[in-house]
């Protein structure tokens, strides 16, 4: 391996974009791609670009099989974060679910009497206010942002962060009349309607969910569903 | 991806020290086995390492390989099967095989 492609590795990990480094098993000829862009001397073709775009979606680590050979692909792709905005009844199961798929779950809440360590054990926590402490999370393509409060003074600034972000789900708690509602204060704030459209609202998929770790499931389902979708183009082409 | 940031830090600093480096993944594994595909190892010339490509049980046989690809400079693709009591010798899951792939950083 080259030194400068194992530096571009170890780069990629730690920013939070998505990187995969490709090797011939037969010859250690390797290929490293970033976005649109590659290097490396291992030569790829269509179908092998086409394998490794899909273990990216899949974050899975594979081996595929090409014309010169197995080819190694090995998909760097940050953590899975979500971030929680209201330490509310529905956030107790959510936060535990999302840890258990395997998420690095926050929770803001500057209303210090329900973003209480009793109320949350071993979840890291932030009292800010949500858009400061969403900023500072600096949200990627691997982070879900989910509001929970129901309160536009806590939930509305949350979103415009998200909105902004690359978060790959947005996600707001509330009726239709409430999200109608909420879209309307956004729009004012200056947000398209093709933004709008990137909350998911009411939240979670719709399975008749009740009580809260049931509405904690249909979140969590929509938030999956939406993290393994296809890439667009690949759905296209087949 | 943590473990592994810290192995490569690892490898980007003993090649900045000019240390001979070797980098071994676990390419493939089949039935139980105690890595994960994508697991690394690194090491360097003198035998240092830092990481882990299976629960102990190969790791020798690994840097051993490494050493001589950081002579050679040739990429090696290993094999290893467990056997069930072989496995519960040295203390693996039973009946693990992995494949590693061990590369000199050039």
């Amino acid at each position: 391996m080259k030194l400068p492609l194992l530096e571009k590795a170890l780069a990629a990990s730690r920013s939070g974009r998505a990187a995969v480094l490709a090797t011939n098993l037969k010859n250690g000829l390797q290929t490293f791609i970033e976005a649109t862009e590659t290097a490396g001397d291992l030569t790829l073709d269509a179908a092998a670009l086409a394998a490794i775009r899909k273990a990216v979606t899949e974050d899975r680590n594979t081996t595929i099989e090409t014309p010169d050979g197995p080819v190694f692909v090995e998909v760097f792709n940050p953590r899975l974060r979500m971030v929680i905005v209201g330490a509310v009844h529905i956030a107790q199961p959510l936060a535990r679910m999302a840890t258990l798929a395997g998420y690095g779950v926050t929770v803001i809440d500057p209303r210090t009497a329900f973003a209480s360590d009793e109320r949350f054990p071993d979840l890291t926590l932030s009292t800010d206010w949500p858009d400061e402490a969403l900023e500072k999370l600096k949200p990627n393509r691997r982070t879900a942002i989910v509001t929970l409060t129901h309160d536009p003074k806590l939930d509305d600034p949350a979103l415009a962060v998200a909105l902004r972000s690359d978060a790959f789900y947005v996600g707001a708690l509330g009726s239709k009349k409430t999200h109608a509602a909420r879209c309307k204060r956004l729009a004012a704030r200056g947000f398209g309607e093709s933004e709008l459209a990137r909350i998911h609202g009411p939240v979670g998929l719709d399975i008749g969910a009740v009580s809260p770790a049931e509405i904690a499931i249909a979140i969590l389902a929509q938030v999956t569903q939406v993290l393994r979708a296809e890439p667009q183009s690949d759905r296209e082409a087949a | 991806m943590g473990d592994n940031e810290e192995i490569l830090q690892r490898a980007v600093d003993w090649r900045a020290q000019g240390k001979g480096v070797a980098l071994a993944t676990v390419v493939s594994t089949w039935g139980s086995s105690p890595r994960p595909v994508g697991a690394k190892l690194a090491l360097e010339q003198g035998g240092g390492f830092i990481g882990s490509v299976s629960g102990g049980c190969v790791e020798g046989a690994v840097i051993e390989e490494g050493l001589k690809a950081i002579t050679d400079g040739q990429p090696r693709l290993l094999s290893f099967g467990v056997s069930n009591e072989r496995a519960w010798e040295v203390g693996l899951a039973c009946g693990g095989k992995i494949q590693v792939f061990v590369e000199r950083v050039e």
